[in-house]
């Protein structure tokens, strides 16, 4: 296909994001949202997987640029798999468990666009953090 | 279209490909096909993430975790480890060598936190043989703005406010050089990227070219617009054949996108580029002698004037531009001249990328503001001299600079500041020596160089770079005396004066700088120098009596 003017340029430059959105770009973002899903054994073997991949297709459907989903380990909640951590920058962590199905939509919704935590999904966590 | 949530961004360049990286991008997705993640997880191979030290290099993305010295075996633990589980794999972390504290994410790297990349934006960022991550990052919008909004003279006047210096290393205004070529009369002209990088011990042209083509390309396109020119050249030498590989690719892709071509965007402008291949001559990098083996003749220079904007390709107004300043000019079109010219010094504007190589700790590619100091180039990015040994000097400029030593190490590095202290900016290599290296050898190096790249053109080059290094052997084997050295300088001289280009014209500043600088070092190798008195001090007597105190 040939590219005829500015706007079909940048009209194939938004369909393409998709492939370069993940990455960590010049630009430092302020407000950067991170979804840390807990993909040890026994997150894995509870959905994680399924969930993170959720929150993949979810975000991208919402065109949501400023979110990263990450995998991480496990942080001991293991009779609440699959958990996971939404870090907002100067917020407190909140964490959620079993995370499944429609609650991705129910967090991403609330919690990530409307900026209110989903209280009844929240862990509480009563330790430390170094 | 896809939906991965992670992206394994394993480096393509030549130095990690040397170090086996095809074989850790093809293990890698093996296994991911194997566990069944082929569709959540891809694997891209980009451009060159400058450290080149620790390669290959492997990156996680979103995770931004960086991984370094992974071979073919680790990809199995990267796969079921990191992104299975979600584990970084910590012994594939990049530890600081002295303090051993690990890095996690590439930015708390004391290697990346001073470097400011411009023309290296995308160079480990994107697939440079996917035109579409290109254009996903903003690629061909300079072109689209310029071509659509923009007349010729705009464009010259961006790129003069901007303050770009030509970054093969002679440091001319870029703009300027434009404006000069648009103005000449005719309707043939040419723009011609010069991509003949050949100082030893630099990488700078060859990185941006297999990481980040398009960006090229495009500013190609952009300069042909600026000067009158329907058709681009790129020169680059054979021994690039990965460079050349993606440069192809790219143009097909370019073309087939109509963002090369006849009418680009519906405009009235045409544009396209062809590449001839060099055979690796040193000389073939003057811009006279380039143009000459472009038309197939021998690549030798011509007198100057009159200028290849004047006469260039077969006699038409042509402009010869370095891949590196290419590479600036799309960022300085989209965001503007003021911002480029917000960074560096005062009559040098924005970033140079260096080749880091010899007794450093951390060999590779950086991209840094021009003011920063060679100080902070080699100790904070650099991380050092191998082994913890001293610092004895740095060269700039390859065979034509000189060397800069511990006194000068914090002076701010820019066109003008460099030169004055006795070396030049050049295209970008960076050789540190170490208190092992003897100098003598470093020149007598530079020499063997320069006396076998000489064209043969003009004799003072010719056959005065042949009887400079003579002259060197035979004081590194001992049998020189102090008429030796006296008859040596002489000759510096004369082949600096009396030689047609910049090769000849350069060829002995290695051997005058190190003289400068390390005096006692050829001392030590005189046969008639008398009166040793400690280490590395010697009063040594001249043919005429008189007496030379180190």
């Amino acid at each position: 296909m040939k590219v005829k003017s500015l706007e079909e340029l940048k009209k194939i430059r938004e369909e393409s994001m998709d492939k370069v959105n993940l990455r960590e770009h010049g630009e430092i973002n302020e407000d950067k949202i991170e979804i840390l899903v807990g993909m040890a054994t026994c997150g894995i073997s509870s959905g994680a997987r399924e969930t993170l991949n959720e929150f993949v297709e979810e975000i991208k459907k919402e065109k949501l640029n400023n979110v990263k989903v990450i995998p991480v380990g496990c942080i001991g909640y293991c009779h609440s798999e699959p958990t996971v951590q939404v870090n907002i920058s100067g917020e407190k962590p909140v964490l959620y468990g079993n995370v499944k199905g429609k609650r991705v939509h129910e967090i991403i919704e609330k919690h990530i666009k409307g900026g209110k935590p989903v209280e009844n999904l929240i862990l509480h966590v009563d330790f430390e953090r170094a | 279209m896809s939906k991965f949530r992670t992206n394994i961004m394993v480096c393509g360049g030549t130095g990690c490909l040397a170090s086996d990286s095809e074989k850790v991008f093809k293990n890698l997705k093996l296994i991911l096909k194997a566990r069944g993640y082929a569709d959540e997880v891809q694997v891209i191979k980009t451009g060159c993430f400058g450290f080149c030290e620790q390669g290959p290099i492997v990156k996680i993305e979103p995770d931004n975790v960086l991984y370094v010295r992974v071979g073919p075996k680790d990809a199995k633990d990267i796969i079921d480890e990191h992104i299975i589980k979600g584990r970084t794999v910590d012994r594939l972390l990049y530890r600081e060598p002295d303090k051993g504290k690990k890095a996690h994410k590439q930015e708390d790297m004391p290697f990346y936190k001073k470097q400011l990349r411009i023309a290296l934006r995308n160079c480990g960022l994107v697939n440079p043989e996917d035109i579409y991550e290109y254009i996903a990052l903003g690629g061909y919008e300079a072109l689209g703005k310029v071509l659509t909004t923009k007349s010729q003279k705009d464009v010259i006047d961006i790129v003069k406010k901007s303050g770009l210096r030509g970054r093969g290393g002679g440091g001319f205004p870029t703009g300027l050089k434009w404006e000069i070529t648009s103005k000449q009369p005719g309707k043939t002209k040419f723009i011609i990227c010069n991509a003949d990088e050949g100082d030893p011990g630099a990488f700078m042209d060859r990185s941006i070219l297999e990481g980040d083509p398009h960006s090229v390309l495009e500013a190609m396109a952009i300069g042909g617009y600026a000067i009158g020119a329907d058709k681009g050249i790129i020169y680059i030498r054979a021994e690039y054949p990965l460079a050349i590989q993606r440069l192809n690719i790219a143009l097909k892709q370019a073309r087939e996108m109509g963002l090369l071509g006849e009418n680009i965007f519906n405009t009235d402008f045409s544009f396209d580029i062809d590449i001839k291949y060099g055979a690796g001559a040193f000389v073939c990098g003057e811009e006279t002698a380039l143009i000459n083996s472009c038309e197939g003749k021998r690549g030798e220079p011509n007198y100057k004037p009159p200028y290849p904007a004047e006469k260039g390709y077969f006699g038409h107004p042509t402009c010869v531009n370095n891949v590196e300043t290419f590479a600036n000019i799309p960022p300085i079109i989209l965001k503007g001249p003021q911002w480029f010219a917000s960074i560096g010094t005062e009559k040098s504007k924005g970033t140079k990328v260096f080749a880091l190589a010899g007794k450093i700790n951390n060999v590779g590619l950086v991209e840094v503001p021009m003011g920063i100091t060679l100080r902070e180039i080699i100790y904070d990015i650099g991380g050092g001299i191998q082994g913890g040994r001293k610092f004895k000097a740095v060269q700039t400029g390859g065979p034509s600079g000189g060397v800069i030593t511990e006194e000068d190490l914090d002076t701010p590095i820019d066109y003008d500041s460099l030169t004055a202290i006795g070396s030049m900016m050049g295209s970008g290599g960076m050789i540190v020596m170490d208190e092992t290296d003897n100098m003598v050898d470093i020149a007598k190096f530079y020499l063997e160089f320069t006396m076998d790249e000489s064209c043969g053109r003009c004799t003072p080059c010719r056959i005065g770079t042949k009887r400079l290094y003579e002259m060197l052997n035979k004081i590194t084997s001992g049998k020189a005396t102090m008429a030796d050295i006296d008859a040596m300088k002489q000759l510096c001289y004369m082949i600096k004066d009396g030689s047609l280009c910049g090769l000849g014209q350069t060829a002995p500043n290695p051997v005058i700088s190190t003289m400068k600088h390390f005096w006692n070092e050829y001392l030590a190798l005189i046969k008639d120098v008398d009166n040793y008195q400690e280490e590395g001090r010697y009063i040594a007597t001249n043919k005429d009596g008189t007496t030379i105190r180190s």
